[in-house]
């Protein structure tokens, strides 16, 4: 499989949120506003890369020769966890506007399933290192991609006359329900 | 609190997926079918309940600044039991939970209920609040996985229910409804249903 396809599959085909329901929760929690879900979208497409990254060599290189496969679930989401806090005080030390943008975000992004989706789906897809990297950049964009769009149309929302019953979770429900009905128009592309 | 009030409790009145919003991902994600959604709502109701009675056993033990990553150690090992007697005894369910099963670990409502009760309550208890709110969950996903497989397939379990002169008086199965949108669909008609009978939702 070339990487090009991998890409247009992660991101597209097979979105993370819409497609393989991964996510959902910062996806109907954070997207309010267009500015905090692309700064949502960023980080989480950050750590995604990466994490899809030593993910990848942990498995390869320490689980696989152990023999300690079964391990998996808790070696990676203890890395997730650590790799999170290791990026956010490299950012806060490095760049001080970027730490202001994604500063809040990153600590959810822990319990943020998508990521740790990208980790398991690349072991059951036996991706090779560059696969991985490009599955796990994708994924993050395709994430991205979803948030935003769903942002976009919650701040018209927010203007409509929704039924008292209807606001907050239920319609953002069906608003992604509809973007999900539009995103089945890719499949197949490839 | 009395033991029965704490079991019923989450179950429909304060319902971890319809008023909480928890642990949509795999609420949408498994329920294709009812088998996979049956089997899914178990484990997660074993798991909640047993990493809640173990938390509940060591909280006085557990140091207040390491307590998440403890508490991550606990889900993992449930997580990583139910996984493999899964993959041992129901291989076929397994495939078709595919990821699901391992992302159990990241599911809000474990972490919740381990961080908002088992902490500070006795083993008695947490076992309740585990055992409620895992039924809670199930509930939910059976009714999906119920609705998706009958409307979207005439079949429960894998068993034809919707007989076949209804399909030759012209009834068509809603396709829609085995895809993702059908899945975000339901839901969120679920959540407005139990909105409106319950009167109780999230303050904007």
């Amino acid at each position: 499989m070339t990487l090009f396809t991998i890409f247009i599959g992660a991101a597209i085909i097979n979105n993370y949120v819409l497609v393989q329901f991964l996510g959902i929760c910062p996806f109907v929690g954070v997207s309010k506003k267009i500015e905090s879900s692309l700064s949502m979208g960023m980080a989480t497409t950050f750590v995604m890369t990466l994490a899809a990254t030593v993910t990848w060599l942990i498995y390869h290189f320490i689980l696989t020769p152990l023999n300690l496969q079964f391990l998996q679930i808790v070696s990676f989401i203890l890395v997730i966890a650590s790799l999170v806090q290791l990026v956010e005080m490299f950012i806060k030390k490095v760049s001080k506007p970027l730490y202001d943008t994604l500063g809040i975000f990153l600590p959810l992004i822990t319990t943020n399933c998508a990521i740790m989706g990208v980790a398991l789906f690349l072991v059951m897809k036996e991706y090779t290192f560059i696969e991985s990297i490009v599955f796990g950049f994708s994924a993050g964009v395709g994430f991205t991609l979803a948030i935003v769009l769903m942002a976009g149309i919650r701040e018209e929302l927010e203007l409509a006359d929704v039924p008292e019953h209807f606001r907050g979770a239920p319609i953002t429900m069906i608003v992604a329900g509809c973007l999900a009905l539009a995103f089945m128009g890719f499949a197949g592309m490839i | 609190m009395s033991n029965k009030k704490i079991l019923l409790e989450p179950i429909i009145k304060n319902n971890p997926i319809t008023i909480q919003v928890l642990g949509i991902c795999s609420a949408l994600a498994v329920t294709s079918q009812l088998k996979p959604s049956i089997v899914m709502g178990i484990s997660v109701t074993v798991i909640i309940m047993f990493s809640n009675i173990i938390v509940s056993m060591i909280r006085k033990w557990i140091p207040k600044n390491i307590r998440i990553i403890v508490e991550m150690t606990v889900i993992a090992t449930m997580v990583i039991l139910v996984d493999q007697f899964l993959r041992a005894f129901m291989f076929d369910v397994s495939k078709q939970l595919s990821v699901f099963v391992g992302l159990i670990i990241t599911n809000c409502i474990v972490l919740g209920r381990l961080e908002g009760f088992a902490l500070h309550n006795k083993v008695m208890p947490s076992l309740f609040d585990g055992l409620g709110n895992g039924f809670g969950y199930a509930l939910i996903l059976i009714i999906i996985g119920g609705m998706r497989e009958l409307f979207g397939s005439g079949k429960l379990l894998g068993m034809q229910i919707i007989p076949q002169w209804l399909y030759d008086a012209g009834y068509v199965d809603n396709g829609l409804l085995m895809l993702a949108p059908g899945a975000f669909f339901l839901l969120g008609l679920l959540v407005w249903l139990q909105r409106s009978i319950t009167k109780q939702y999230e303050e904007e």
